[in-house]
């Protein structure tokens, strides 16, 4: 069973190494990108919304309140897209080799978590060029991030297995996840939305997690799930997030002895 | 008593069904569409009650033409498809790789697709540390390893994927159609790596279509045919099987260009005898004279006769043609004599024989293989014992 272990670990690693290597082939800055991505994405953010659309006014550290609802929001977008073909993307391996096939939606999620981590790090970097002081609280993203990972697994799993039957999975999830990026408080503050509503905001899981991390990261006047839902329905999102993660498993592990023969 | 030696594979009767692609509901109209039509799905029955056992230590070879399910067998004692009925109990580590270079990525350095094709066969790095050198010696490819697969050629590719797949150290290998890539020296060097595995007792399951092979190698081996196995056990009997179900497929369709009539496939229309000195014989003293008396039906009208002769392992030793070697024509007779002289090493031969129109545009009849004989370990006849296949006429010659 150790072995079996370690054996599947290698193929993990081995398999997060080719993805990153390929992603950057035959660019001139190669690994750079992956910090000059957020950067960038950074600069056009605070250009647009400090000096052009002032969303944000009234929010302390907004340019970094911004980002940080931005870098989470796209790596659930990168997770669950990449993860979701992920199956049929490398269909040469399944076809040919028995290896355990959650290997490698779980790897494309992890290729996506590098990413997340490595934004983070422009995150951390620019909170503190906006006078922010590092505190302990900045470990608390630690967890959200995992929690953001289960979720995103689960949906990668539950998508990866349909996909493989009906291609047309990807563009229906494309279109959920263009109305998710509304649903989610991520370029309006949530502070103009009506409190009556905002409960209901908080039933999406991205709701809770971004505004979490905003408060850990960027400024504790962040509106979040805990100060504003009181009732039993704060375990919502948590139920959310265990359905999709323990659903898309099972169907997973289900479908996953067919899918040789039905890629 | 015999002692029952351990089953590394047992495939206790396993049925496998594929869904046919166009009844597949790839899209959701399709799959709307199929609810409401009430579209039966369409299977096709690939393997049809396969039961056999693959012992410890075996070399095993399966044979099959094309679509006859040997591979989806394959994948199936593989773990890559899933039974529809039946059980396959693995005992001991397997390599899963049906395919020489499974994950070999274009994009990738060489270097990198031998640790990526690595982790897949079951090493970390460190293990892939260790053995690296000795892979890129392997494979002779030491100047090329920091360059990207893309720009390999295909034998390099393939050289790269043996020299891996050789360091699996799994109890058991399986091994499809590696031998159909690659040059003669490559070719070469997967039979040293045979030769190896013979030697230490790995156990192998072989897929090929290169009886030779078979015959050399194997211990054991099955014919699968129509998604059943309907030979199994002596390779050689296994591949002369497999040899006259392609023989059957070619005549049916040459049968057809040349309409050849049904009955000379149902019955022998050509007879055979072989002589030692005017008595019937198939066992041989080396330098003995064999008699090969060929009779056909007088309906055939046959321009010359071609005689192929083999080694047991599937190697051809000689052939003989009648017009090539003094018949002008066999037109108007309806037997001929071939004499040799068996200089041959101790061993077993066969013989295939067809009989021709002129120019060998069109062939009348064959049997094939036809008979076998052996030469005995007698050098009485010869001068003296020799090494090889045959002692060829030679003379020194001192100054």
């Amino acid at each position: 069973m150790k072995y079996l272990h370690s054996r599947n670990r290698a193929i993990l690693r081995e398999m997060v190494i080719t993805d990153f290597k390929v992603r950057y082939q035959n660019s001139v800055l190669g690994y750079m990108w992956s910090l000059l991505k957020p950067l960038f994405l950074f600069a056009i953010l605070y250009i647009v919304f400090t000096y052009i659309i002032p969303l944000g006014k009234g929010i302390d550290h907004y340019p970094v309140y911004l980002l940080t609802g931005i870098i989470f929001w796209n790596f659930f977008v990168e997770s669950t897209m990449i993860g979701s073909s992920s199956i049929v993307a490398r269909g040469d391996l399944i076809r040919k080799i028995s290896i355990p096939r959650y290997l490698v939606v779980l790897s494309s999620s992890l290729s996506a978590l590098i990413n997340l981590s490595l934004s983070l790090v422009v995150v951390f970097i620019f909170a503190l060029f906006n006078g922010i002081m590092p505190s302990f609280s900045w470990f608390l993203i630690i967890p959200i991030i995992v929690e953001l990972f289960v979720f995103a697994l689960g949906i990668s799993f539950l998508l990866s297995a349909m996909y493989v039957k009906f291609r047309d999975i990807t563009y229906i999830w494309e279109i959920f996840l263009q109305a998710g990026f509304y649903a989610t408080p991520i370029i309006y503050p949530l502070m103009n939305i009506s409190e009556r509503y905002r409960g209901w905001l908080f039933m999406n899981p991205m709701a809770q997690i971004i505004q979490d991390a905003r408060y850990v990261v960027a400024t504790n006047t962040s509106i979040t799930l805990w100060s504003t839902v009181h009732s039993i329905a704060i375990i919502a999102p948590f139920i959310i997030i265990a359905l999709f993660a323990i659903g898309g498993g099972l169907y997973f592990k289900s479908r996953s002895k067919y899918f040789a023969e039905d890629i | 008593m015999s002692v029952k030696k351990e089953a590394a594979v047992a495939i206790k009767n396993i049925h496998k069904e594929f869904i046919l692609p166009q009844s597949k509901n790839s899209t959701f109209k399709q799959t709307v569409v199929n609810i409401v039509k009430k579209n039966k799905k369409v299977t096709q029955k690939v393997l049809d009650g396969i039961s056999f056992e693959i012992d410890k230590g075996d070399f095993f070879g399966i044979v099959g033409r094309n679509g006859s399910g040997k591979s989806t067998l394959l994948k199936l004692i593989a773990g890559v498809y899933t039974p529809t009925a039946g059980e396959i109990q693995i005992n001991g580590g397997l390599t899963p790789f049906i395919e020489l270079g499974v994950g070999f990525n274009p994009e990738l350095s060489g270097r990198d697709n031998v640790y990526l094709n690595g982790a897949l066969l079951g090493f970390n790095r460190k293990q892939m540390d260790s053995m690296y050198n000795e892979i890129v010696d392997f494979a002779e490819l030491q100047p090329f390893m920091d360059q990207k697969l893309k720009n390999y050629s295909s034998g390099m590719q393939v050289r790269l994927a043996f020299s891996i797949a050789i360091k699996a150290k799994n109890e058991i290998l399986i091994f499809d159609e590696v031998l159909a890539v690659g040059d003669e020296a490559f070719q070469r060097k997967c039979l040293d790596v045979f030769d190896d595995y013979k030697a230490i007792g790995q156990t192998v399951i072989l897929v090929t279509h290169d009886m030779a092979t078979v015959k050399k190698f194997c211990n054991r081996a099955a014919l699968i045919n129509e998604g059943k196995v309907t030979k199994i056990g002596n390779p050689i009997e296994v591949a002369n099987e497999y040899s006259r179900l392609n023989q059957i497929a070619i005549d049916a369709q040459t049968g057809k260009k040349q309409q050849v009539s049904e009955e000379s496939a149902k019955k022998p229309n050509i007879f055979l005898s072989l002589t030692k000195y005017g008595v019937k014989a198939n066992s041989f003293a080396v330098n003995d004279i064999a008699d090969l008396k060929i009779t056909w039906d007088s309906d055939i009208v046959a321009d010359r006769l071609l005689v192929d002769l083999y080694k047991k392992s599937g190697e051809q030793v000689s052939n003989f043609i009648s017009s090539r070697e003094g018949i002008k024509t066999l037109i108007g007779k309806n037997s001929v004599e071939l004499q040799m002289t068996l200089n041959l090493a101790p061993g077993s031969y066969y013989y295939s024989l067809g009989l021709w129109t002129k120019d060998f545009k069109r062939k009348l009849t064959s049997v094939s293989p036809v008979g076998e004989f052996t030469v005995t370990k007698d050098y009485s006849r010869a001068p003296h014992e020799f090494a090889g296949t045959t002692l060829i006429e030679h003379k020194w010659k001192s100054s």
